[in-house]
């Protein structure tokens, strides 16, 4: 391989993991505070939609990732409603959310398969950045939204240990009733959590449908959501950690889709697998780090929290 | 005034029995209303789904063919859930039970021998465990979260399976199109006469007795139950936690592995790139409404054999069969927050003020 | 005095049972009220009412005179009100300037941890609290911690404390540190509420004392114009039988040894640091310590249910180090463990399912792969009559019975199907007293069975009463062995605290069995 097609790969790899990245980071949010969100996919798919439909009504990219934001946020909140009001069974509420995901935006999505859109988000030389050599190729030659993944990393890597409201959202997640004693509104917190994370899942979903393959397609998000669920124990809850899962998902991805376009003699089913495998693999991989290393999870997720029942 | 929720000392019955039926009225009437939106008269969607699927002999018997995988997948979710096991992937499970039992029938196209039969059963249930126990082992051995590892196993189960149906094992006379040769009729499951209703509808009662005779009498049964109530006292009572985890997760595949090799020996007769519309998941909604109970099972199966039959006919109307997921989804949430109903019960309360 | 709170009428119904009947309680400004009772008799719901954990049913609350209106525990934050609560309701992983200001809303944004850290040390200075605000709570010591709990209410600008059971973990040496605390701090104004059911420590330490049973508070009383003798009796509704017959009984064969055993905690650290012990059959060894200190370790260690990183375990001579808990509960070893409804049972199962936990895969009860369920149903009816558990029925689930019942249902389980060996960790925690005397004869009894009985508790009183030697354990070491005589209380708290006893070696046979 050439140089040019390493870093053309390395661009590619950031491409496709930024979508799975904004999941993981979603997906933190909401697990910190102690709510499992296992509606990933649904919630993806659902922005991949909105986020299509709006942009190709306005023609505004902006919109439709407004849009998705929204949706993913909104889908999140049923979850919400479900789990911290009504104290429902986490992991089941998150299967039906995924469900009902897909099911909505393949039945309202069915009118726009296949149908091209003519704006969306292009790749741009970033002014100055993109002059690095290796740095700027692979890094400063993206589109907006990746553009602002790069930020939002330190952003809430920020909010979450050097913030008041960060110490608070985690002292949910490690311990509720605790929080609870403390005037901390715990119902309140997990709530605004998980709408925000539902509102990255969201975008997670637009950026796939208007940035790596601006079209619609059913299913599109073809299980990142729930490489992106994996990750977040791999990244151990960590914003950080989460980015450089998502570029090594994005690299098997990339170099998968790569050696399929040189027609390497692997048949394509097994490269399309390699995704899926990885992901168990590393997830069996961190399960054993964060067992040696006891970087547990936060200590309260999946556990719902009611102030006047002893557990 | 303020509504909150207090546990009852005992879950109600009467509740208990009617959550799953409000449930799913519920989900009828909120599908109705995104149905509406789309532009469809719903009351004719509907009204054509339930003629698709009870209305007519013939629409019974293609309920009841789409009943039985969902039997069988269903008791295998539900006997996982029995040890507090998520196996999410009945889907892959059944899949690799039809390939294991379809490399049987393609390799004997002439079979005409009484043993076809069994041994097409026997692979597909090794097949089928075999599958399911990687998750199981990955989570007995090294306690990996089994949720994520068997569902992303559904997407690499499948994807083998289309590699044999696109490669190695493709029709030469199919014209090119990605299906296998037909199965020989030696590896046919016998049908009821004039339906499509085949063999694995006996297959799936006597798995259901199986279970519960399994889960009420016997040592294993007892110690399943404990460890799904308990997992940390089945570890203080000496049980072997592991060796039970790969037993479930064995059991729960191969029966969905059983219900793979139905599809491709009782209805399709041959492989094809899909031969499940998602059976794996709509069997954890009724595995969750059948509360784990293996009679239960089967009459909720019929019922969502009932609604995938009834989806096929909304391609009448131009609407897409995704209804039905869209369905499933909003039963499974209007369970979930109907349970608590069963839990708690709603009291007002006068703020002092 | 003034009087600070009022409560009135105070109903708390929980599903099944009513906590609070009507309470009136007063509490004067700058006393030491105890708050007296058993188990159960509705005490920490009562102060959970009093800092808007639990919201009552019915009654009405008055601070310094005027109505308030608490709901959540920020009212009570606001009004004044802080609780220090049994189980410490400490962030574990956070540090302890970080828990002390968890909730407020200064700083409201930027987290500088410096100045953080020294805003707090000041303040704790200032009310003669020594802690390192920039610890790690999960690095500090069981009082340390309970010290974090209480400057965070003092933090708040607490004027009322509530402390629920605050010397249970502590060492008699850490108990009389408190007191002195807790009597500068009603010195300085601030009103205090003291959760207890010893009786020893209310006479010792407060001022007027409120005796609740059943939901419903019983009497008020100065402490100086009564005594224990009459707290006991308004506590129980009957005179109290102290006196336990404990008969001399004459060890047998070495039942249980280990040997220079070590083992490391749930976080990997060190939990058990080269222990040794033997006990033998007709004898009970009692182990003392501050929880914590690597006890549920020992426990589980024995029994297999944690691996040994090195050191040895005999049962009856036979090695079963690191052995699996099936091997070890086929040596005949029995355990009631720490955590009766987590571990002892399944609470959702009924009583049944629950009785034939350990006997199910053993012969009569086993036919080959199935289980002969009308032998059990034989056996499990023997038990409930046996040990007279008190159960509507072999149907009903466990979580419906009563914390003693349960104990109750676990012994009879265990004692049914052992021989030679019971481990029993904390047998009597949490259950009133009659309960309890059925638990302590209970023990008795298989001693003189000749059972061999390793009994791990926090109970000084228990511990003397049952044992023949005490070994203290501090840190996972043994401190030290001294017979189980009431003048050696002194000794065993030294030891608790981590300071080396002289070691009494009992002699072989016939110590330390005195009634």
């Amino acid at each position: 391989m050439t140089w040019e097609i390493v870093l053309a790969t390395l661009a590619a790899a950031i491409k496709a993991g930024t979508p799975i990245l904004y999941a993981t980071l979603g997906e933190i949010l909401a697990e910190r505070t102690g709510i499992l969100n296992l509606g990933l996919e649904g919630m993806m798919l659902i922005g991949a939609l909105t986020g299509f439909l709006i942009c190709s009504m306005s023609n505004d990219p902006w919109l439709g990732v407004l849009a998705a934001i929204i949706s993913g946020g909104l889908l999140a909140m049923i979850h919400a409603f479900l789990t911290i009001t009504l104290r429902a069974q986490q992991v089941v509420s998150g299967l039906a959310l995924t469900m009902f995901g897909m099911g909505l935006s393949g039945f309202l999505g069915k009118v726009v398969i296949g149908v091209p859109i003519s704006s969306y988000f292009r790749p741009f030389d970033f002014p100055f950045l993109s002059q690095i050599p290796f740095i700027g190729e692979v890094f400063f030659h993206q589109d907006a939204l990746v553009y602002i993944s790069y930020l939002l990393i330190p952003i809430l890597s920020f909010w979450i240990y050097r913030t008041r409201p960060g110490l608070h959202m985690r002292a949910v997640g490690e311990n509720p009733a605790t929080a609870d004693a403390m005037g901390i509104s715990v119902s309140g917190i997990r709530y605004l959590y998980t709408f925000l994370g539902g509102c990255l899942a969201g975008l997670g979903g637009a950026y796939l449908s208007l940035a790596y393959t601006p079209v619609w397609l059913e299913n599109m998000v073809a299980g990142r959501g729930w490489i992106a669920i994996a990750l977040v124990i791999f990244a151990s809850w960590d914003p950080f950690k989460a980015l450089l899962g998502s570029y090594l998902f994005g690299l098997v991805d990339a170099v998968q889709f790569r050696a399929q376009a040189l027609g390497l003699a692997v048949p394509s089913f097994f490269l399309n697998m390699t995704p899926y495998v990885a992901t168990i693999l590393v997830l069996v991989f961190a399960t054993r780090e964060t067992a040696r290393r006891h970087l547990g999870a936060p200590a309260a997720l999946g556990l719902p929290f009611a102030r006047e029942e002893k557990t | 005034m303020s509504i909150f929720l207090e546990k009852r000392a005992q879950s109600s019955r009467l509740l208990s029995a009617l959550v799953p039926l409000l449930a799913i009225i519920l989900a009828l009437l909120i599908g109705a209303i995104i149905i509406a939106l789309s532009g469809t008269n719903p009351w004719e969607a509907y009204r054509e789904m339930f003629v698709g699927a009870f209305g007519s002999g013939y629409a019974l018997s293609e309920t009841m063919v789409k009943t039985i995988p969902l039997i069988l997948c269903s008791l295998g979710v539900g006997i996982a859930f029995r040890a507090t096991l998520w196996n999410i992937g009945a889907e892959g499970q059944l899949y690799m039970g039809a390939f294991a039992a379809g490399g049987i029938a393609l390799a004997f196209p002439q079979g005409q021998g009484w043993w076809l039969i069994p041994l097409m059963v026997l692979a597909s249930l090794v097949g089928g465990a075999l599958w399911g126990l990687i998750p199981g082992f990955l989570k007995a051995k090294l306690n990996v979260n089994e949720i994520i590892t068997s569902l992303l196993l559904n997407y690499v189960a499948i994807l083998w399976f289309q590699y044999w149906i696109y490669g190695p094992w493709k029709d030469p006379l199919g014209y090119g199109f990605p299906y296998t040769a037909p199965f020989g009729e030696g590896a046919w499951l016998p049908t009821l006469a004039g339906t499509r209703i085949h063999l694995g509808l006996a297959f799936a009662v006597l798995a259901a007795l199986f279970l519960y005779f399994l889960l009420k009498s016997t040592r294993v049964g007892y110690e399943i139950r404990i460890i799904g109530e308990n997992p940390q006292a089945a570890r203080y009572a000496g049980m072997n936690i592991p060796g039970t985890i790969l037993l479930v997760f064995a059991i729960s595949g191969g029966l969905a592995g059983l219900a793979g090799m139905g599809e491709v020996s009782g209805v399709i007769h041959r492989l094809q790139p899909a031969i499940s519309p998602g059976f794996g998941y709509t069997a954890i909604i009724i595995a969750w409404l059948a509360r784990f109970n293996p009679w239960l099972t089967i009459a909720v199966s019929f019922l969502f054999g009932g609604l995938l039959v009834g989806g096929y006919s909304l391609r009448a109307f131009g609407l897409s069969d995704s209804l039905v997921l869209i369905l499933q989804g909003l039963i499974l949430f209007l369970l979930l927050g109907g349970d608590i109903l069963t839990r708690y019960s709603l009291r007002w309360k006068r703020s002092r003020a | 005095m003034n009087e600070k709170v009022r409560m009135e009428g105070i109903f708390k119904r929980f599903p099944g049972v009513i906590a609070n009947d009507g309470v009136d309680l007063d509490i004067r400004e700058g006393e030491i009220h105890a708050l007296l009772g058993e188990n159960g008799a509705g005490k920490t719901t009562l102060m959970c009412v009093l800092a808007g954990i639990y919201s009552p049913d019915a009654g009405t609350i008055l601070i310094d005179g005027e109505k308030a209106l608490i709901r959540s525990p920020r009212d009570a934050i606001r009004a004044g009100i802080g609780m220090v609560h049994q189980h410490f309701m400490l962030v574990v992983p956070y540090s302890v300037a970080e828990n002390v200001t968890l909730g407020l809303n200064k700083p409201r944004f930027l987290l500088n941890e410096r100045k953080l850290e020294a805003e707090v040390g000041t303040v704790a200075q200032s009310f003669g609290i020594q802690v390192d605000p920039h610890a790690k709570i999960w690095q500090l010591s069981v009082g340390e911690q309970q010290r974090v709990e209480i400057l965070k209410s003092l933090y708040r600008g607490a004027k009322i404390l509530i402390l629920d059971e605050p010397t249970a973990v502590l060492t008699p040496q850490e108990v009389r540190e408190l007191f002195v605390t807790l009597r500068q701090m009603a010195k300085a104004g601030h009103t205090l509420v003291i959760i207890s059911h010893k009786l020893e420590e209310v006479m010792a330490l407060s001022d007027r004392i409120s005796v609740m049973r059943k939901g419903k508070r019983i009497a008020t009383v100065n402490t100086k114009d009564t005594n224990p003798t009459e707290l006991a009796r308004l506590m129980v509704g009957r005179e109290m039988l102290f006196e336990l017959h404990k008969e001399k009984s004459i060890p047998g064969d070495e039942v249980l040894s280990f040997n220079n055993l070590h083992a490391l905690s749930d976080k990997g650290l060190p939990a058990l640091r080269d222990i040794s012990l033997s006990v033998r059959s007709k004898e009970i060894v009692g182990i003392a310590g501050v929880a914590g200190n690597g006890q549920r370790e020992l426990a589980e260690v024995i029994t297999g249910l944690r691996p040994a990183t090195s050191g040895k375990v005999l049962v009856n001579g036979k090695d079963v180090t690191n052995n699996s808990p099936r091997q070890v509960i086929d040596q005949g070893v029995a355990h009631i463990p720490e955590d009766r409804k987590g571990t002892g049972t399944a609470p959702n199962l009924c009583v049944l399912d629950n009785l034939m936990l350990k006997c199910y895969r053993v012969e009569p009860f086993k036919n080959g792969p199935l289980l002969n369920l009308g032998r059990i149903r034989e056996f499990a009816a023997k038990l409930v009559k046996q040990f007279q558990i008190s159960t509507p029925s072999l149907e009903t689930p466990v979580k419906l019975l009563s914390g003693g019942n349960v104990q109750k249902l676990i012994l009879a389980r265990e004692i049914a199907t052992f021989s030679e060996l019971m481990i029993a960790v904390h047998p009597t925690r949490g259950l009133d007293v009659g309960a309890t005397e059925d638990v302590h004869q209970m023990l008795l009894e298989q001693r003189s069975k000749g059972a061999a009985i390793l009994l791990i508790s926090e109970d000084l009183d228990e511990l003397l009463a049952l044992s023949d030697r005490i070994d203290v354990i501090y840190e996972g070491k043994f401190m030290g062995e001294v017979p189980a005589e009431a003048d050696q209380i002194e000794t065993i708290g030294l030891m608790m605290a981590g300071k080396k006893g002289e070691t009494q070696q009992p002699a072989p046979a016939g110590i330390g069995a005195q009634a």
